[in-house]
């Protein structure tokens, strides 16, 4: 958003904000301050390629001071305790709770909350020995409503599964019956441990709100070390211990429109571009790296995360007109999402980029590289699909648009969502949003999501939020966080329009008055 | 060489259905339907196509042709318009295809690992019963396959001896009741509902009724004057049965029955509720606004 007011003036217009509370006042406040420092050293061809809306920075500030993503081992830190925070290890399942809430306000991310609170019936299980199922439901329910209440982003992402456990099953439950935008849910799926029956209660938690998001375990698994990895704020898979130190994205549809043909863009502009964006990575995270401070932190020291397992996201979006204008310049008329030709060109253009990012090496990367992300767009793309998605209102049946996209999911290591809204009738028959999930997941689907249409709780992109507080939003505001980035999704990007479907959209939250 | 041999008139395939039974469904539309209902509402699979080629000329896209007596309808050019259903004397459909059970085969192996099982609906579907048995027999011959369950959408006209050629492969059917009284039944689908009583009872003590759907009419239909009988009669039908009520709205609808004004969500609500002060336990969903 061009803005032509001085700082002072900006800064005014924040706290003489009605609708922000205290809180968010300060958190845009200081976003305001950081964008106020110049931009990390970069060349000509990079500045071009951001001004030319090729690349993006998602809004990660002009001097990174902390990583986009951190995913602390909260296992370790509970068996463990922590000096820094005077915490012995945690005895019992309170205890394990306390301790947990206390660490969450020091793990930092892009939104200054965290993204991951873990793989919470690993971490918590061991706590609760002894302990009757009705005891367990109170005190999660409790813990739930105290996480949506103190940490109020749908960025906030915790993950369960693939093990038949109490505290996963309470967890659905409790989930279910909140019905709240915070925390974000993933559960893990893997056809050789997780029983059919617990996939059916988190699909068919599905048709009650939405969530949660289902990871297909061993795709992930195996992208990653035994070390473990997670799923954090929208559908970010990325190393446990460790995270993502800076996103950025590259429009595809901008670097096809550079093209003359796809023999071009595949031999030329897409290696050049994707070369100059390399540079912005390398400039991003040095600064974070080197001069920011963040690695001499206590998260470090005590070894609840370690710098070498943190690695640049490399984001693309907008496949769906890269390969319309590719396609229209080849002289075909093929679409993407609908004909077998176009969807083909997709997938090799993810391969081509998979290609790249495999083989690219980059100064702070996981075992030296970059990961691959299909990025799920912001608010601000305005006639760009996020990711590798079919555009709004042009989606076939879920069967087939399952079926046009699964090949793309083998390539994206740290993340890809294809959100599929479907119809509400399927709330009365929720057997067949299990069957859907099952046959995604078994066709190579790296993860499920779907909104069920007409539910209050919808997912942007990855965060959720709820359609009755966008409605409020303008006048009174919100306690969370992220419903002005889905008030302004909604009014940038006609995800309410969703031929029950989707939005996207994944950043910082900045502050976002509607001029 | 496939010994299979029956074909059948199918106007439409829906991939991905959770309206049509149980889990997700491969659902086969079959076109052609034995009765004349006034609130059809997909009045262009009731006739057959005879040829006559009105059709043609009101294509806008040149996807209807007529070669050799016979329409052909080119998929790859149609927007589906529809403005050839507008103009069909016969309330038929020219964008029919005929299939064998092989071709249906097919396609249920492409998508076996998003379903549940497979539906045939219509039209009427058991007016072409033997490619229905055919097909059914298939699928439960094939050791990768048998685990999807086959059901039938029918208005409940099949006679008893056509049910027991389907029942050893059947696993459920959804019948329409559309009217309480004989008299009623007759006048809103021009056909007598003895068969459908029967088919129903038949159904039930062969554990195979998975579904009865009430299309309730404010004002047309008599389920309500005929409450007490109704939820008696209901209440004794097998507890695997779904009993489901749908509110009339007008989508499709064409002719005189767009004159009655559609079920709103209030009267749907009080008709569940006559329903459950019963006894009965009932699925609805209200009208969408």
């Amino acid at each position: 958003m061009v803005n032509n007011m001085s700082i002072p003036e900006k800064f005014r217009q924040i706290i003489n904000d009605p609708t922000l509370s205290p809180m968010q006042k300060s958190q845009y406040l200081a976003l305001e301050a950081d964008a106020s420092l110049p931009y990390p050293e970069i060349t000509e061809s990079v500045k071009a390629a951001i001004e030319d809306n090729i690349l993006c920075d998602m809004f990660e500030g002009n001097a990174p001071f902390k990583p986009r993503y951190v995913l602390p081992d909260y296992a370790k830190f509970l068996q463990q305790g922590s000096e820094y925070l005077e915490l012995p290890p945690a005895k019992d399942f309170d205890e394990a709770l306390n301790h947990l809430t206390i660490l969450y306000h020091h793990v930092p991310s892009v939104t200054n909350i965290p993204v991951y609170l873990g793989q919470l019936d690993d971490v918590l299980l061991p706590y609760a020995e002894g302990l009757d199922a009705e005891t367990i439901y109170r005190k999660l329910r409790l813990f739930w409503i105290l996480l949506d209440r103190t940490l109020p982003d749908a960025f906030m992402h915790v993950n369960i599964g693939p093990t038949d456990n109490v505290i996963c099953r309470t967890i659905l439950r409790v989930d279910a019956e909140l019905k709240q935008v915070a925390p974000n849910l993933t559960f893990m799926y893997d056809p050789e441990i997780t029983p059919d029956d617990l996939l059916r209660q988190a699909s068919h938690n599905i048709c009650e709100c939405s969530k949660p998001h289902i990871a297909n375990y061993p795709v992930h698994a195996h992208a990653y070390d035994n070390s473990g990895f997670g799923i954090v704020s929208c559908y970010n898979s990325l190393p446990l211990a460790g995270g993502a130190n800076t996103l950025v994205r590259m429009n595809l549809k901008e670097v096809a429109r550079k093209a003359s043909s796809s023999e071009d863009f595949f031999h030329a502009t897409l290696p050049n571009y994707c070369q100059t964006m390399y540079e912005l990575i390398e400039a991003r995270s040095a600064y974070l790296h080197e001069q920011s401070g963040f690695f001499n932190g206590f998260l470090v020291q005590e070894g609840l995360i370690d710098e070498s397992r943190f690695a640049p996201m490399f984001g693309i979006y907008g496949m769906a007109e890269a390969v319309n204008i590719l396609l229209e310049k080849d002289g075909r008329d093929e679409k993407y999402g609908q004909q077998p030709a176009a969807n083909k060109l997709g997938h090799r253009i993810s391969k081509a980029l998979s290609d790249i990012v495999t083989s690219t090496p980059v100064k702070y990367g996981y075992h030296g590289r970059a990961l691959l992300h299909a990025q799920g767009g912001i608010s601000l793309d305005e006639d760009v699909t996020p990711g590798v998605r079919i555009p709004y209102g042009t989606e076939p049946d879920p069967v087939s648009h399952i079926q046009a996209l699964a090949q793309h999911h083998q390539y994206y290591t740290s993340g890809i969502s294809d959100i599929l809204t479907i119809d509400e009738t399927v709330k009365s028959n929720p057997e067949a949003m299990y069957q859907l999930c099952k046959g995604a997941l078994a066709i190579g689907f790296r993860e499920f999501t779907a909104n069920v249409h007409s539910n209050d709780l919808v997912r942007v992109t990855g965060y959720m939020v709820k359609l009755s507080d966008i409605a409020k939003f303008k006048e009174q505001g919100s306690r969370t966080n992220t419903t002005g980035l889905g008030a302004e999704a909604a009014a940038n990007t006609g995800i309410l329009n969703r031929k029950p479907r989707v939005v996207s959209h994944e950043q910082a939250p900045r502050y976002c008055d509607s001029q | 060489m496939s010994k299979r041999r029956a074909t059948a008139t199918v106007s439409k395939i829906l991939n991905f259905s959770c309206v049509d039974g149980p889990g997700n469904r491969l659902v086969i539309f079959l076109q052609g339907c034995n009765y004349q209902c006034k609130n059809c509402h997909n009045p262009h699979t009731i006739g057959i196509c005879n040829h006559c080629g009105d059709c043609v000329a009101p294509c806008p896209s040149n996807a209807l042709s007529m070669s050799e007596g016979h329409i052909r309808w080119n998929a790859e050019l149609c927007t589906h318009c529809d403005r050839c259903l507008a103009v069909c004397p016969n309330q038929s459909n020219p964008k029919t295809q005929t299939m064998n059970v092989d071709d249906i085969l097919q396609l249920v192996r492409k998508h076996q690992l998003f379903l549940s099982g497979i539906t045939v609906s219509g039209g009427e579907a058991t007016l072409q019963l033997p490619f229905i048995v055919e097909l059914f027999n298939a699928i439960k011959a094939d050791p990768s396959l048998r685990h999807l369950t086959c059901m039938v959408d029918t208005n409940g006209s099949l006679s008893q001896t056509g049910w027991e050629k389907l029942l050893p492969v059947l696993d459920g059917a959804m019948v329409d009741l559309k009217a309480w009284q004989e008299e009623t039944h007759r006048w809103l689908t021009g056909r007598s509902h003895h068969r459908v009583m029967q088919t129903i009872d038949w159904l039930g003590k062969h554990d195979k009724l998975e579904e009865v759907r009430l299309l309730h009419i404010p004002a047309i239909t008599d389920f309500e004057q005929e409450i007490d009988a109704l939820a008696h009669y209901l209440s004794a039908l097998p507890a695997r049965t779904t009993i489901r009520l749908n509110a009339f709205q007008h989508h499709g609808v064409t002719g005189p029955a767009l004159e009655w004004p559609p079920c709103s969500a209030s009267q749907i609500n009080a008709f569940a509720k006559q329903l459950t002060q019963r006894g009965l336990r009932v699925l609805y969903r209200e009208p969408v606004t």
